[in-house]
């Protein structure tokens, strides 16, 4: 059970990090987002796992798990969503002022061509999901 | 030396602030209430300085201590000795007269309220140097008085002489500030105490310290730059600019004497060794010769006074570096004597210049037969500045040249003697110029206004201090004796047996060097056209230049770092921390012994299995497609489902309501955001970087599995212990998780919920500030890509969130109320609610929903940290701590027995909060959709079932 915890935290953790170094926005908000799961499965976890023993009074219980993680985490989640939502408005004002979602600074601003070194490969056509619309849809 | 306590000295201290308050309010009151209000809390503050007086002279040190970080050795401990007294008397004094001399001098256009508001600041920062006992009280004045000063040099704001000078005052006097801090805290380590009374009796600990060598340096740095030794001395003559009052009060009596107050004052620990003779002498020395001979030929009266005041300055440092107890009593002579001509000088040199409206000498002359008051003053006090007998300043220079000519320098005789001599000479010189030229002479008749005397009260304050030149120059002992035996008692930190002061001492070297001065000065006036020329054939470094340059190099370099390393690309930040985080990582983990966790490990079922496999895929999945952003918002989703049931799984009820609630509002958040955001991210990174960026977070998924695994594998022991033994007994709570959160811990949840309120401010700050400019154009001309359903409101979903509204709200107050004895509390009630909430904007619309509901989210977000901070401060009525709670049970028929905590009352804030965090972010999101035009229902249903035809607009 520790080893699948620990693989879980290590795998949202990395993916977490490929995201946020992408160069668009919305990657960096669904890097931190997975990071974010990650950073409180890791705390959670530093109380140690624990089943069927939750930190409540109970006749019955054999044992309680460590609470105090707990407390310390569910506050983390709550932060966490206004992190996010503060990230994701100042992504969209980004976006509505600069007309790019690209997250590093340009030398020229009027320069939205890439850097030299990162050399645009063409739309990958394997993508599933949300493809641009074809046809007329003028309402 | 025996101590008294005295509350008087922390009154003294105060009084200036007290004071400074004042001017700045009563302007509209004129310019005399301005002046009197200042005026007031300065002679108040000299009269209670005055009634210590006898405590100071019977060789008391009078102390006044407030403990206020004993442990860092921070304490607002003052004292007063001969020294104190001394300077207390100079920054008081002098002060009262240049308030007086200000309110005259300033013309009306000038904010005097202002003016007289940083002169106080300035006055009680200075005294709070010379009172303070602890040394690092000591160094906040001393900032205090680099930051006053600064407003005082550039009083003027409008010319540019003034800001320059200004800033270029405080750049030297703040870096050499910088370096006192480390000094003293050197010292005190050194000395093992702050407080200045302990340091002066430990001179053997402090001097046989390794630290004694970097702790004079950096004292010295500190000093010096305040002091305006060379080669720190270009700052004083720039600081000019300010007007004349300012430069009287700053460049006699105050500013400039601080560096000189710290050396006194440190001087029984520091000095006596090498390196302070040769330091401190020799750079006092070296400043007094170049002060007064750039002096001569300034044509500008000030920076005539200026040069002259640096020359000064080095005179008194180079006694003190002599380190000998008689050349420290000439050095407080000195100051004492310096402080009254220059002050009158400035003032006088004010005058002129108010009356001829120039300061140039080579466009003044003959001035005493126009103003034959102002004359006789400056006439006066410039003999003294130039050492002639019968005034006060032949008294210490004669005691200056009486000790150089005693001293060697690196076994030499002669070479103190001979420089000492030079700067008499060329101070005598200047001093003479300044009256000639000035005020001998014929009658011009192009000034460029006519001069004449001022009114009384321009001219009382140079006049009472050129009386007490002459009244100290012919009775030096009667006069100022007793008070000289006093303070260099207190300089020195030993009873001195001193010469009586007399004007005749016989025919000693030093008289001869005196008359060779006053000789050389006369000779060397008469040949003055030929001296400039030959002054003008001579290269001038030009400091401000100098420093201009070093400033510019500085800010270059400065920027290309900031450049370099700071480039705006905020991946390669995240790059170069995650690695640097690894290999510090990886080099504890290798430096340290391994041993393997020996916690028993729980075996998972085919249900953890299962869970593990959809986080893992899921998480996979979404690097996989993270360019199809709608398809990642899915896969997150998933991802944020499971790990609520892993809390749920590994006993953590609490947090899985929690992570679930979230999950959902999150994700709401983000679909709303990506509708005005492009679908789908382009393929723009190259192979290799793609591999850099694999490589380096497969790197930290790694090592932070690794970290959590052997966390996890290991035993140690926590405080939880005590959580769950005192939750219900100190809580009245059975869940552990909420008591900790409204109760033990209830501090860091009252901040959570303001960092919360904050952020959702923020985002409702944001979303108003893309209504303007550049972004609120792009909205309103935004073009939808994608076809709207035309059934935006199904009636399905309407029907179900108004039917399921009462029930989820039900829902958040049961799970709200079971908080503290069940899984459950504010912080899940608060996003049940807030769920229920957004359910019925999402169906209905926005505006549907808003006209139902008249609350503005901002007043929750306040309502809840009102009544969270209320239920603490409610524990203060009962004598307790901030948010202590109490909780008691009550029985009311027929209902069971339930339990009261005041902890329900700080969730309620908490629940309070969240709903309006949350509603408002929304409400931020869906303004801005509003402004793309987007058409807003006015009915519930975009289709009226029971219309004819149901496909046609409603009305």
């Amino acid at each position: 059970m520790e080893a699948l915890l620990a693989i879980i935290i290590g795998l949202q953790t990395a993916g977490g990090l490929y995201l946020v170094m992408r160069l668009r926005t919305f990657s960096v908000i669904i890097g931190t987002a997975l990071l974010t799961y990650s950073v409180n499965l890791f705390l959670f976890a530093s109380g140690r796992l624990a089943i069927n023993m939750p930190p409540i009074y109970s006749k019955y219980a054999e044992g309680y798990t460590d609470p105090l993680p707990q407390a310390l985490v569910l506050t983390a989640i709550v932060i966490s969503f206004g992190m996010t939502a503060v990230v994701v408005l100042i992504a969209l004002g980004a976006f509505l002022e600069s007309d790019t979602d690209q997250i590093d600074v340009r030398r020229d601003p009027q320069d939205l061509d890439l850097d030299p070194d990162e050399v645009p490969l063409d739309v990958d056509s394997r993508e599933p999901g949300l493809q641009e619309p074809k046809g007329d849809f003028a309402q | 030396m025996t101590e008294q306590m005295n509350v008087t000295l922390a009154l003294i201290a105060a009084l200036p602030f007290v004071g400074a308050l004042f001017p700045g309010l009563m302007i509209r009151a004129g310019r005399d209430a301005c002046a009197l209000s200042a005026g007031w809390a300065t002679l108040s503050a000299l009269i209670l300085l005055l009634t210590l007086a006898p405590s100071v002279w019977d060789g008391e040190t009078v102390v006044f201590q407030v403990e206020w970080m004993p442990l860092l050795g921070l304490n607002a401990n003052f004292m007063l000795d001969g020294l104190g007294f001394l300077f207390g008397c100079m920054i008081l004094g002098i002060g009262l007269l240049i308030i007086l001399y200000a309110r005259f001098y300033l013309s009306r256009d000038d904010p005097m309220g202002q003016f007289y508001t940083y002169l106080m600041l300035f006055q009680g920062a200075m005294l709070g140097i010379v009172l303070s006992d602890n040394i690092l009280m000591m160094v906040v004045f001393w900032e205090l008085t680099s930051l006053s000063s600064f407003l005082l040099i550039g009083y003027w704001k409008h010319t540019v002489a003034g800001r320059q000078g200004a800033r270029m005052a405080l750049t030297v006097t703040g870096l050499g500030g910088l370096a006192l801090i480390g000094g003293m805290l050197l010292l005190g380590e050194a000395a093992g105490s702050y407080d200045l009374t302990e340091i002066l009796q430990r001179r053997e600990a402090i001097q046989d310290s390794p630290l004694y060598m970097p702790a004079l340096l950096l004292i010295l740095l500190g000093a010096f730059t305040k002091s305006a030794q060379f080669p720190f001395h270009f700052w004083l003559p720039h600081a000019m600019a300010a007007p004349t009052p300012v430069s009287a009060y700053l460049h006699s009596a105050t500013m400039v004497k601080a560096g000189l107050f710290l050396m006194a004052r440190l001087w029984p620990v520091l000095s006596g060794t090498d390196a302070w003779f040769y330091i401190v002498g020799t750079t006092g020395l070296v400043t007094m010769v170049i002060g007064a001979w750039i002096a001569i030929f300034k044509d500008d009266l000030k920076a005539l006074l200026a040069y002259s005041t640096v020359s000064h300055l080095g005179l008194i440092t180079m006694l003190l570096g002599f380190g000998t107890t008689a050349a420290a009593t000439a050095a407080v002579l000195h100051i004492i004597n310096h402080t009254i001509f220059k002050a009158a000088l400035f003032m006088t040199a004010g005058i002129v210049d108010h009356e001829a409206h120039t300061r140039s000498i080579k466009r003044l002359g003959g001035l005493r037969h126009l103003m034959p008051i102002t004359a006789t003053l400056a006439i006066v006090t410039a003999l003294s500045m130039a050492g002639i007998p019968l005034t006060n300043g032949f008294l210490s220079k004669e005691l200056m040249l009486e000790e150089a000519a005693h001293t060697t320098w690196v076994s030499n005789p002669w070479i103190v003697p001979l420089f000492a001599t030079i700067g008499a000479v060329l101070s005598a010189t200047y001093a003479f110029r300044f009256i000639a030229h000035v005020f001998l002479g014929p009658v011009r008749h192009d000034y460029p206004s006519k001069p004449h005397d001022p009114p009384f009260g321009m001219y009382a304050a140079p006049a009472l201090l050129a009386v007490l030149v002459m009244v100290v120059g012919v009775f030096p002992e009667a006069t100022v004796g007793s008070f000289l035996q006093v303070v260099a008692d207190s300089v020195t930190g030993q009873h001195l047996h001193l010469h009586e002061l007399k004007l005749w001492h016989g025919f000693t070297p030093a008289l001869g060097m005196s008359a060779a001065a006053i000789i050389g000065g006369l000779v060397l006036l008469s040949a003055y056209v030929p001296f400039e020329q030959f002054w003008k054939a001579l290269p001038h470094p030009e400091a401000k230049a100098v420093f201009d340059a070093i400033v510019t190099t500085l800010h270059r370099g400065c920027g290309y770092f900031s450049n370099v390393l700071h480039d705006g690309r905020m991946t390669k930040y995240i790059a170069i921390f995650a690695v640097t985080t690894i290999a510090a990582g990886l080099y504890a983990f290798s430096s340290g012994p391994y041993l393997p966790g020996t916690r028993p490990m729980l075996t998972p079922t085919l249900v953890d299995y299962v869970g593990a496999l959809l986080v893992i895929s899921s998480t996979v999945a979404i690097i996989n497609y993270h360019r199809s952003r709608l398809l990642v918002l899915v896969l997150i989703g998933i991802n944020g489902l499971v790990v609520s049931i892993i809390f749920v799984r590994l006993s953590a009820p609490d947090l899985a309501m929690t992570q679930v609630t979230v999950e959902v509002v999150t994700l709401i958040l983000m679909l709303l955001a990506l509708h005005f955001l492009p679908k789908r991210t382009p393929r723009e990174s190259s192979w290799n970087r793609i591999g850099r960026d694999m490589a380096i977070s497969g790197a930290a998924g790694i090592a932070v599995a690794a970290l959590a695994y052997a966390l996890m594998t290991r035993d140690f022991s926590t405080i939880s212990g005590y959580y769950l033994e005192n939750a219900k007994p100190g809580g009245g709570g059975t869940n552990v998780v909420n008591v900790i959160l409204v109760d033990f811990r209830g501090y860091d949840t009252f901040g959570e919920i303001i960092v919360l309120g904050i952020a959702a401010l923020t985002i409702y700050a944001l979303g108003e500030a893309l209504m303007d400019g550049k972004a609120s154009r792009t909205l309103a001309n935004w073009v939808q890509h994608y076809p709207y359903s035309k059934d935006r409101h199904p009636l399905m979903m309407v029907v179900a969130t108004r039917v399921m509204m009462p029930i989820s709200l039900m829902v958040g107050v049961y799970i709200f109320l079971r908080g503290h004895n069940d899984p459950g509390g504010g912080f899940i009630a608060g996003l049940v609610v807030a769920i229920a909430l957004l359910m019925q904007y999402m169906a209905s619309g926005f505006s549907w929903a808003s006209e139902r509901i008249h609350i503005p989210y901002h007043s929750f977000i306040g309502w809840g940290v009102l009544v969270a901070g209320i239920t603490g401060i409610g524990a203060w009525f009962a004598g307790q701590p901030f948010l202590t709670s109490a909780f008691g049970y009550v029985h009311i028929e027929p209902i069971e027995e339930f339990e009261l905590a005041t902890a329900m009352a700080f969730d309620l804030g908490v629940f309070l909060t969240v709903v309006g965090a949350v509603m408002l972010a929304l409400y931020s999101l869906s303004r801005i959709a509003r402004r793309t035009g987007e058409t807003v229902n006015v009915a519930p249903m975009d289709f009226d079932p029971s219309a004819e035809d149901p496909l046609e607009e409603p009305r």
